[in-house]
């Protein structure tokens, strides 16, 4: 993986010319070249960056000249906050709307709910985000059109979710990123519902005269949050890694900002060691996902396995 | 439950969105600084940011005229040295006393900071500074240099109390962000925002803003959209197809200015097989473009008129040389161009290419405003007289490199290139040396000479000039460098870039050459 990495992004053009001011001369260039390690053999270069990570470090960002993994952990929070906040409105909006929509398949506002979200699978991130802002920020005036709120420390965690303002700024970029999933979550849920309302365990709680809320909350639900729970498992973490669009629209300072911004900008050793972090997040979300299957299911246990 | 919770942010949010007190600014910033030391990163944004904190010893006002600064004044005292007298009673922000220590401090500091990926060693490097008395300086080079007050004007004075010792990370954090700058630093929070208070003490004319809070927001719609909601109360950079919409609200006020920013063509003067050019249906051919004539005809084929209306919206002057009109060492003998494509096709048969011949024009798309839609109206334009052209553009990522070294033996890959140059030191020798003059390393010559243009007669009149301290008599042989290149066509000057910043109403910027955007440039009407 390293490897992919670092050689596909060292391919692309020279980050000197995105760094020097025009103004330089040769000499300077030479300098900075030189300064940057770009002046060493890609393979030296590639040896060099395994040995620094071996002791954790990633390199220095050619841009601000910190840690890369300083920097990225520095943007880190406010992503964590805004895929949080889009994963739990996903969950809230998408499985009671899926669940009446799979209940009721035949009622007119239940087409709606479909049909919506149609809409909010293949309409651009992009745009639903400047429509967002015109509506809410220009128009209403009931949000702020952009940034960061204000962040207060609570449970020794500094976030902006603590704040008013912080969770008036985090509303419409968290709904943004979170349009898709709730899209995925309701046609999920509703398809789950379908097909697990046939089954026989609901007819049979329904015969024993089981409160019908009962027969959902308990008996359905069970059956039907396992797909949920991958699905979003995996979805977390591209909400954390690639919030890219969301990010710049909503200029939110997280990860997925510094890693356009970076790319843009050719600072390589943050595109390498961001991706190098993402990696390792996906790995620990699919392992927390399996935690979850066994909570929830009891098959598949791993004590189990033995037997 | 949920819905009252969000109606609650709702509604907390309109009390939040009443306007702030009139003395706080918010502005949203097209570009952001790396950091806040001022010899971290020679970079536009960086400079424009530090600038509020630091001052320097010659200021450079909104035309890049210089004035004074923590100097009061400056001369040649002989051909060696420059002479600066340091203005007295000047306190830095922790209240310390500034001196001529400052200025010798920071001179060190200012080539030598670790990790920076564009050093300010452009500036100082041949120069060494020498503290006279308490309040005067002397700064020594090896040969006459009468550019001395401009590169003295890229160089910020930190505090030798707290600054020329810090590191880089010491800015950010704020312990050693102490200038004699209007603003003092409150907070920096990379990619959220940058916070300045007013500097109540400051020795020239107070700002009128109390609290400035500057915003990074690189999407342009975004920009947009937050000046319209009102989260900022001013924009840079506004994309040239907003300013139409936003002329017409009532409650915003445009401001423009012409940028030192000139778009021009680079043509392969040297290559005799240039790898771009070809004869009509791919073969080989001698290149055209080194012919005077042919460099003429693609001149007079560019509707340069048509560019600035159509292509830029009407936000762009057309050009005829390196630099607009007002700046030092402009000629006055220089006109741009005018549209005639008869001309030109009478130019291409003199020129022994009567039926034109094959040529790609290369260019970034996200460097300059509408850069690659300026790439394709002039392939059109040349296509038009018999030159036929294909367009290639790329991110300047890309770009850039190619165009500079991308070919063997790090020579430029292109044979016919869009590019920007914005004159740094606000006069004409900075084009001059680095576009037109010999690709000579050695000499940090042609750095971005990208068409390795060569002429003896202008790389003379540079050196002629580079040597002369009298301002009158520099200005004479720049005009004459300049005529000598563009009647040669060394390049194709196409506009000067203006830029425009965006206000509420009550509000005006005074633009600047250098496109900097700096609080204390926002006054009210």
């Amino acid at each position: 993986m390293s490897l992919i990495v670092f050689f596909g992004v060292n391919v692309i053009g020279d980050p000197v010319d995105m760094l020097i001011n025009p103004e330089a001369d040769q000499a300077e260039i030479e300098r900075t070249i030189r300064a940057l390690g770009l002046d060493k053999p890609i393979h030296e270069q590639y040896l060099y960056f395994l040995k620094g990570i071996g002791s954790g470090d990633f390199g220095k960002s050619f841009i601000f000249g910190e840690p890369a993994l300083k920097l990225i952990l520095h943007h880190m929070p406010a992503t964590i906050e805004l895929a949080l906040v889009s994963l739990i409105m996903a969950i809230i909006l998408g499985i009671p709307l899926g669940l009446y929509a799979g209940l009721f398949p035949e009622r007119r506002s239940s087409r709606l709910i479909m049909a919506g979200s149609i809409l909010g699978f293949s309409l651009p991130t992009f745009w639903v985000g400047l429509m967002m802002i015109m509506l809410f920020a220009v128009h209403l005036g009931w949000l702020p059109s952009t940034g960061r709120g204000d962040t207060a420390v609570f449970l020794g965690i500094e976030s902006s979710l603590w704040t008013r303002d912080g969770l008036s700024h985090l509303f419409m970029p968290a709904l943004n990123l979170a349009l898709t999933n709730i899209s995925l979550v309701i046609r999920l849920t509703r398809a789950g519902v379908r097909e697990a309302m046939h089954q026989d365990y609901i007819k049979f709680a329904r015969a024993k005269g089981l409160h019908p809320r009962r027969v959902i909350g308990v008996h359905l639900m069970k059956n039907i949050l396992i797909p949920i729970i991958t699905v979003l498992g995996l979805e977390f973490g591209s909400l954390m890694a690639f919030s890219v669009v969301t990010e710049s629209i909503f200029a939110w300072p997280g990860m997925g900002k510094l890693l356009i911004d970076s790319l843009l900008q050719l600072d390589r050793p943050v595109v390498v060691a961001y991706l190098m972090i993402i990696v390792l997040f996906f790995v620990v979300i699919n392992l927390v996902v399996d935690i979850l299957y066994s909570v929830l299911d009891p098959r598949v246990r791993l004590k189990d396995q033995g037997s | 439950m949920k819905l009252k919770q969000s109606l609650c942010v709702l509604l907390a949010t309109t009390a939040l969105a009443i306007p702030a007190a009139a003395e706080e600014l918010t502005i949203g910033l097209a570009s952001e600084p790396t950091a806040m030391d001022p010899y971290f990163h020679n970079l536009g944004p960086n400079n424009a940011v530090t600038r509020h904190i630091f001052d320097r010893l010659i200021l450079q006002d909104e035309n890049q005229g210089m004035k004074p600064g923590l100097a009061t004044e400056w001369k040649a005292i002989d051909d060696l040295t420059w002479e600066f007298k340091l203005r007295q009673g000047v306190k830095y922000h922790d209240g310390s006393p500034f001196n001529a220590d400052d200025v010798v401090c920071s001179w060190e500091r200012a080539p030598n900071v670790p990790n920076s990926p564009s050093s300010f060693g452009t500036y100082t490097k041949g120069k060494s500074v020498v503290k006279v008395d308490e309040y005067t300086v002397h700064i020594k080079t090896e040969a006459p240099y009468p550019l001395m007050p401009n590169d003295v004007s890229n160089i910020a004075i930190v505090s030798s109390d707290s600054g020329c010792e810090a590191t880089t990370e010491d800015y950010n954090t704020g312990s050693a962000s102490i200038g004699t700058g209007p603003f003092k630093f409150v907070s920096y929070s990379p990619g959220d925002s940058i916070v300045l208070a007013r500097n109540d003490d400051y020795w020239g004319d107070k700002p009128i803003w109390t609290k400035v809070t500057l915003k990074p927001i690189k999407s342009g719609p975004s920009r947009v959209a937050a000046l319209l909601a009102g989260d900022v109360d001013m924009i840079d950079q506004v994309p040239t197809t907003d300013i139409s919409t936003l002329e017409k609200k009532a409650d915003l006020a445009l401001s423009q200015g012409v940028s030192n920013r000139v778009i021009y063509l680079h043509l392969d003067h040297k290559r005799s097989d240039s790898p771009f050019v070809k004869a009509n249906g791919g073969g080989a051919i001698d290149n055209p473009l080194r012919k005077l004539e042919v460099r003429q005809a693609i001149s007079k084929a560019i509707n340069r008129d048509a560019i600035v209306e159509r292509v830029m919206e009407g936000v762009a002057i057309k050009a005829g040389q390196l630099l607009p009109e007002g700046f030092f060492g402009v000629s006055d003998k220089l006109a741009p161009v005018d549209y005639d494509p008869n001309g030109a096709k009478e130019l291409l048969a003199a020129a022994g290419v009567p039926d034109g011949f094959e040529l790609t024009i290369h260019g970034p798309n996200d460097r300059y405003i509408n850069d690659a839609k300026i790439a394709e109206a002039i392939g059109q334009m040349l296509t038009r007289i018999g030159i036929k052209t294909d367009v290639e553009t790329m991110p300047r990522s890309v770009y850039f490199k190619r165009a500079s070294r991308g070919g063997p033996n790090e020579t430029p890959e292109f044979s016919f290139v869009l590019v920007g140059w914005g004159a740094g030191s606000g006069e004409a020798s900075s084009p001059l040396k680095s576009l037109v003059s010999t690709h000579t390393p050695a000499k940090g010559w042609g750095a971005s000479n990208r068409g390795r243009y060569s002429n003896p007669e202008v790389d003379g009149l540079v050196e002629k000039a580079l040597a002369t301290v009298d301002d009158d008599a520099r200005q004479k042989l720049l005009a004459q460098a300049t005529e000598v290149a563009i009647n040669d066509v060394a390049i194709i000057p196409l506009h000067y870039q203006v830029n425009t910043w965006a206000a509420k109403k009550g509000l005006k910027y005074i633009a600047r050459t250098d496109e900097a955007t700096l609080a204390i440039g926002v006054v009210k009407e």
